[in-house]
């Protein structure tokens, strides 16, 4: 079991890889925040500890699987693998370059340590689901992790994923829903409705977790942004990669965490942070502004 | 004479004797497109995975990339047009080994109708970066295109008509990517075709014979990619080309010669397909006389270009 000690190693890995997101949006002039920001803490968990995972070796055959289903947040995949040594830092500068590894959407052909491409949404769980099942078929142990998002999972295709893995029985297959209630544009607010963002929560007052769990996930609810819920739930649905039920990890999560004036907003979507507002972020993160 | 979606059967389950990697995903059709024969023979790598198509396009990526080598079984038209995001993004794009087979293809459909016929999908399917498209005619070159397929490291789209055609081929047929056939020489018009289609135009070649008219014929089973050298070549030894297939006229093989031609001779060309309509439920027979692609009437229309 990891310890509190492990967890500020962690929230300090986030803390820096939302910086780099951040930073290097505004340095290329376009890209997401929100998205990035909500998943970021979920990210830094899988790639520090609970994947089995070689910068190295990323083709290792055993390693674990991630998939960023959510492709447009791939800023911020990039930026912890990037903390991870799949990559230098210092390559980030490249990312929606021309001739880069780091697209704007994950791009497998480009980048070692990538599974697949994503981009156009919904898609990315079908293909976790074939790496599960084809682990199931070769007697493989490794276990295959796909992040979607709330605003994505208004797709039909992820709903056929989500139908047909727990007919395959395959618990070494987790989907971890970065629910973090705001999508690009979205639905206003209802009169009087509040909510963690400034616009409707695409699922208000659906019970997901009694469909997921209805058409047959283990579902595990967490705060997707605090590291002592985060570790456990991940390594607990790792740990039942051999039972018969694939594992669905509800991460509550807000848009734009980590910076007062990005959070809950669905603007910062995708929007590039001014030179004054990057120095606030900075602040807000504890980063000492040579880092940039 | 043996339907192409037999040979689709009987070629997986031969080649999953001797290659573990091939898997067959099936979305509720199997009994169409005879994948069964494949459940049967190889049950643990017969992979039913509902009617849910794109999903199916998603496992198959996967699966490829721990080294199997699926095939997908479905109607034509589910692929092109329900599941073309996934092929686009997730198969063509990352250049992913996955085998696409494509049944009932065309207009004969099995008294289906239009919501069943796919006459775009030459067109969609060219006009996508990495993919490789093949059509085979008859039997013979369908089982050497399966297994050719199967062989090849990358993502392919087979198309496969659903009804036997007389053979044109035998078991001494081989396969060369991009290689286009010609099988009957002729000096006046040369028909261009792909598909069981071809069979067609063999025999209004023999119709036109008659009629003192030189029909040549070339068939092309490797639409993409596809040997344009040989297309040139053959064109200019007549002043009339012709392009025939059971395919909507525009962006598919007429719009592939027209291409090539026009770059390169020019030379008139006139495309034979399905214009800007759709199909109807019908028995074979009506469907090639109401779109003119018996050879009687392809005789008939070249009768009248050429005179």
């Amino acid at each position: 079991m990891s310890s509190e000690k492990d967890y500020i190693e962690l929230e300090m890995l986030a803390r820096k890889g939302r910086w780099l997101a951040i930073s290097t949006v505004a340095g290329s002039g376009a890209g997401h925040v929100g998205g990035p920001f909500s998943a970021m803490d979920i990210l830094v968990a899988l790639y520090f500890r609970v994947m089995k995972i070689d910068p190295k070796e990323p083709r290792m055959p055993d390693r674990d699987r991630f998939i960023l289903s959510k492709g447009h947040s791939s800023i911020g995949q990039y930026c912890v693998m990037a903390l991870r040594g799949f990559l230098p830092i210092e390559e980030l500068k490249t990312f929606d370059k021309g001739g880069s590894r780091l697209q704007g959407h994950p791009d497998v052909t480009r980048l070692p340590g990538l599974e697949t491409s994503t981009g156009s949404l919904g898609q990315g769980l079908s293909v976790g689901l074939g790496i599960a099942l084809g682990a199931r078929l070769r007697g493989e142990k490794f276990h295959t992790f796909v992040m979607i998002g709330d605003g994505e999972l208004q797709e039909g295709m992820i709903w056929e994923a989500l139908h047909i893995a727990p007919r395959y029985k395959l618990g070494n297959l987790t989907a971890i829903l970065d629910w973090n209630g705001l999508q690009q544009f979205g639905w206003v607010l209802a009169i009087n409705e509040t909510h963690r963002g400034d616009r409707r929560d695409p699922w208000s007052g659906i019970d997901l977790r009694g469909i997921f769990e209805k058409l047959g996930w283990r579902c595990i609810e967490i705060n997707g942004h605090d590291f002592a819920q985060i570790v456990p739930a991940l390594e607990a649905a790792k740990a039942s990669g051999e039972s018969d039920q694939p594992t669905m990890v509800i991460a509550h999560t807000v848009k734009g965490k980590g910076v007062h004036f990005t959070e809950g907003k669905h603007e910062w979507h995708s929007k590039v942070a001014t030179r004054d507002e990057l120095k606030v972020v900075a602040q807000e993160l504890g980063i000492e502004e040579a880092m940039a | 004479m043996k339907a192409l979606r037999d040979v689709f059967g009987d070629t997986l389950v031969d080649l999953g004797k001797t290659n573990p990697n091939v898997v067959v995903l099936d979305a509720d059709l199997a009994n169409s497109t005879k994948a069964d024969k494949f459940a049967v023979a190889h049950p643990d790598r017969f992979l039913e995975m509902g009617i849910a198509e794109q999903n199916f396009v998603g496992v198959a990526v996967g699966l490829a990339s721990l080294g199997f080598i699926p095939w997908l079984s479905s109607f034509t038209v589910f692929f092109t047009h329900r599941a073309i995001d996934p092929i686009r993004m997730l198969v063509a794009q990352t250049h992913a080994n996955v085998k696409i087979g494509a049944a009932y293809a065309g207009l004969m459909t099995g008294l289906t109708g239009k919501t069943h016929q796919d006459v775009q999908d030459i067109a969609i399917m060219r006009a996508m970066p990495e993919m490789t498209v093949l059509a085979p005619a008859d039997a013979a070159e369908g089982e050497a295109l399966i297994r050719w397929s199967t062989e090849y490291d990358g993502p392919v789209y087979l198309r496969l008509a659903r009804d036997a055609v007389p053979d044109l081929f035998d078991k001494k047929y081989r396969f060369t990517l991009g290689k286009t056939i010609m099988l009957r020489a002729g000096t006046d018009v040369l028909m261009i075709s792909t598909g069981p289609q071809t069979v067609r135009c063999v025999e209004a070649a023999d119709l036109l014979a008659k009629e003192r008219i030189s029909a040549g014929v070339l068939h092309v089973p490797s639409i993409k990619p596809v040997n344009k050298e040989e297309i040139v070549s053959a064109a200019e030894k007549v002043k009339l080309v012709v392009t025939v297939e059971e395919h909507t006229i525009y962006g598919g093989l007429g719009g592939l010669v027209a291409e090539v031609l026009s770059e390169a001779l020019p030379r008139k060309v006139v495309r034979f397909g399905i214009e800007d309509r759709w199909g109807e439920s019908a028995p074979n027979d009506y469907l090639l006389e109401r779109f003119q692609m018996s050879a009687p009437r392809l005789s008939e229309r070249i009768q009248k270009l050429a005179g």
